[in-house]
C-alpha cells in the first residue's frame, strides 16, 4: 500500500517537473523570441520563416484533404439525427461551430503534431546525438534561441493560419453534403454558416490552436534536447514527442474550452 | 609571446586545471586532475577508451561541470564566470568534435559562416572573404557549397576545423582528430595542426589515443588512467618514463586476460561511463 502511494507520489512529481522544463523552454524561447532582439540579438524571423514554410504551407495539401473529410463526415453525422426533426436546414450550423470551435483546431494540432512535432523531436534528437549541440554551445550559441525560437515563432503564427484554413475546409465539406443532399446552394449554405457562426466561436479556436502549436513545439524540442545515445534512442524520443504532444493538446484543450465555457456563463 | 607581455592576466598559463573532479550522477569520472597549459604549446591528452580522456575536454570547453575543482582558462574560473563571461571566453576558443558536428542542413560555406553570422557584424561578402580563406587553410578551397553528407570523413574534419577557426580563436580543441580516418588523411590532419600552431602560435589541445600522431604534434603530454594523472611532461619524459601504465600504453600491452568472474564484472561497469553521460546530459537540457 505505501509502496502505491510512494509511485502516485513519484508519477505526480515527475509530472509536474515535466510541465516545469516545458514551461521553462517556453519562457526561454519567448525570451529570445521577443525580447532578446531589442538587446542587440540577432532576430530568429528568418530561420523562422523557413520553419513556417515547413510546418505551415506544406501541411496545406493533407490539411485541406482530412478537414474536408471531416466537414463532410460532420454533415452525415448531425444529418442523421437532424433528419428525424425534419431540421436538415441546421446542418449547415452544426458543422461550422464545431469545426471552428473545436475539431477545426483540434483535428490541425493533430496534423502538426504528426508531421512537425515529431520532426522536432528527431531533428533535436540527431543533432544531440551528433554533438551539434555540443558544437553550439561551444560556439557561444544558444541551443534554445538558435533552434527552438525560429520553431517556436513558426508556430504560433502558422497554428491560427491552419486552423483558419481548416475550418474553411471543413465548412466546405459540409456544403457538399448540404447541396447534394439538403437541398442549399452553395452560396445559402456559406451564407447560413456565417450567420450561425458568432466571433467568439473563431477566436476561442484560434486562442487555442496558439496553445496548441506552443505546447507541440515544447514538446518535440523537450524530447529532442533530452535524448540519449544511438539511433534507437532517437526513435524513442519521436515516439514520446508525439504521444505526449497528443496528451498534452487534449489536456490544454480542455482547460482552454471549461475556461470558455465558465467565461461564457457570465 | 612578448606582445602580450603587458597583459599580466594573459602572462600565466593558458589554462590551469586544479584538483578537477567531475561526476556523472553518482559516478565520479576524474578524480582530481592538475595541470598547466601554456600559451602557443600544443598538450596532447593520452587515454585508452573510458579513461576519462573526452570527460577532461567537455570539462575544459564547460559543457560538463565539475562537481570540485577549478578550470582556469584565461585567468577565470570557468565555474564563477556568467553565462555572458563564458560566451566571451567561448568566441576566443575553438572546438573539433569527434564526428565533425556539422550543422547538416547548412552547406560547408554556411556552417563556417555561422559563428561570423551569429558574433559580429560583418557585412555579408566579408563573411563570405573569411570563409573561403578559412577553407583554404585546412584545404577545402571551393568546397563552400556541398552539403556536409557529400564529404568524405576526413573532409568533414578539415570543414570542422575550418569552423572552429573562423572566429580566429586563441586556443584549439581537438576531440580525437584521426579516429576513424585512414592512415594517409589522419596524417594530413596531423599535418594541419602542426602548422596551425606554426603559423598562428595557437594553444592547441588534442585528445586522442593514437600514439605516433601524439608524439608528432605534443609539445606536453599527459596520460589518463581510471580518470587519473599517470604521467605529465614532454615527449622524451614520456618516452623515458618508467610508470607501469605509461610503459604499458606506449608499447602496446594488452590488458591481461580477464579470468575472474568479478574482474569482467568490473570491466563491463566501467563501461557504464556513457550511459552516465546521456544522464548528464538529460539534467543539460
Amino acid at each position: 500500500m505505501m509502496e502505491f502511494v510512494a509511485q502516485v507520489g513519484e508519477t505526480v512529481t515527475d509530472s509536474l517537473a515535466y510541465v516545469g522544463a516545458l514551461a521553462s523552454l517556453v519562457t526561454r524561447a519567448s525570451y529570445y523570441a521577443f525580447i532578446a532582439p531589442f538587446q542587440g540579438k540577432n532576430s530568429r524571423w528568418p530561420g523562422a520563416v523557413s520553419q513556417a514554410m515547413a510546418v505551415g504551407v506544406r501541411a496545406l495539401p493533407i490539411l485541406s484533404l482530412i478537414t474536408f473529410f471531416i466537414g463532410l463526415i460532420l454533415a452525415l453525422q448531425s444529418a442523421y439525427e437532424l433528419r428525424k426533426l425534419g431540421a436538415l436546414s441546421y446542418v449547415a450550423s452544426a458543422v461550422a461551430i464545431s469545426m471552428t470551435r473545436e475539431l477545426g483546431p483540434l483535428i490541425t494540432a493533430i496534423l502538426v503534431i504528426g508531421r512537425s512535432g515529431s520532426a522536432f523531436a528527431a531533428e533535436i534528437g540527431t543533432m544531440r546525438v551528433t554533438e551539434e549541440i555540443d558544437a553550439l554551445e561551444t560556439m557561444a550559441i544558444e541551443p534554445v534561441d538558435f533552434l527552438v525560437t525560429p520553431k517556436f515563432l513558426a508556430m504560433i503564427v502558422m497554428m491560427p493560419c491552419l486552423t483558419m484554413w481548416a475550418n474553411s475546409m471543413g465548412i466546405l465539406g459540409g456544403a457538399l453534403f448540404g447541396v447534394a443532399r439538403a437541398d442549399f446552394t452553395w452560396a445559402r449554405y456559406i451564407r447560413s454558416s456565417l450567420d450561425a457562426l458568432l466571433m467568439r466561436d473563431i477566436t476561442t479556436g484560434l486562442i487555442k490552436s496558439v496553445m496548441f502549436g506552443i505546447t507541440i513545439t515544447a514538446v518535440g524540442c523537450h524530447e529532442g534536447f533530452s535524448t540519449g545515445g544511438g539511433a534507437e534512442e532517437i526513435g524513442r524520443s519521436t515516439t514520446q514527442a508525439v504521444v505526449i504532444s497528443i496528451f498534452l493538446v487534449i489536456a490544454v484543450d480542455l482547460v482552454f474550452t471549461a475556461l470558455f465555457f465558465f467565461a461564457g456563463e457570465r | 609571446m612578448p606582445e602580450n607581455a603587458k597583459d599580466s592576466a594573459q602572462a600565466g598559463p593558458v589554462i590551469s586545471v586544479r584538483d578537477l573532479r567531475v561526476q556523472y550522477g553518482e559516478r565520479e569520472i576524474l578524480h582530481g586532475i592538475n595541470f598547466d597549459v601554456e600559451r602557443a604549446q600544443t598538450l596532447v591528452i593520452l587515454g585508452g577508451s573510458g579513461s576519462g580522456k573526452s570527460t577532461l575536454l567537455r570539462t575544459l570547453v564547460g559543457l560538463e561541470k565539475p562537481s570540485a575543482g577549478q578550470v582556469w582558462m584565461k585567468g577565470q574560473d570557468l565555474a564563477k564566470t556568467s553565462r555572458t563571461e563564458m560566451d566571451e571566453i567561448r568566441k576566443k576558443i575553438g572546438m573539433s568534435f569527434q564526428g565533425g558536428a556539422l550543422f547538416g542542413s547548412m552547406t560547408v560555406g554556411q556552417n563556417v559562416a555561422l559563428p561570423l553570422r551569429e558574433h559580429t557584424n560583418l557585412e555579408d561578402s566579408t563573411i563570405e572573404i573569411i570563409v573561403r580563406l578559412k577553407l583554404d587553410q585546412v584545404g577545402l578551397a571551393g568546397f563552400e557549397y556541398y552539403m556536409p553528407s557529400e564529404l568524405s570523413g576526413g573532409m568533414k574534419k578539415r570543414a570542422a576545423v575550418a569552423r572552429a577557426l573562423a572566429m580566429d580563436p586563441e586556443i584549439l580543441f581537438f576531440d580525437e582528430p584521426s579516429a576513424g580516418l585512414d592512415p594517409i588523411i589522419a596524417a594530413g590532419i596531423d599535418h594541419l595542426i602542426l602548422q596551425l600552431k606554426k603559423a598562428f602560435h595557437m594553444t592547441v589541445i588534442v585528445v586522442t589515443h593514437e600514439l605516433a600522431s601524439a608524439f608528432l604534434i605534443a609539445d606536453r603530454m599527459v596520460l589518463i588512467d581510471k580518470g587519473q594523472i599517470v604521467e605529465f611532461g614532454t615527449k622524451e619524459e614520456m618516452r623515458s618514463s618508467t610508470h607501469p601504465r605509461v610503459r604499458q600504453f606506449l608499447d602496446r600491452v594488452p590488458e591481461p586476460e580477464v579470468s575472474q568472474e568479478l574482474d569482467y564484472l568490473q570491466m563491463l561497469t566501467e563501461d557504464t561511463r556513457n550511459t552516465g553521460r546521456m544522464a548528464g546530459w538529460r539534467r543539460g537540457a
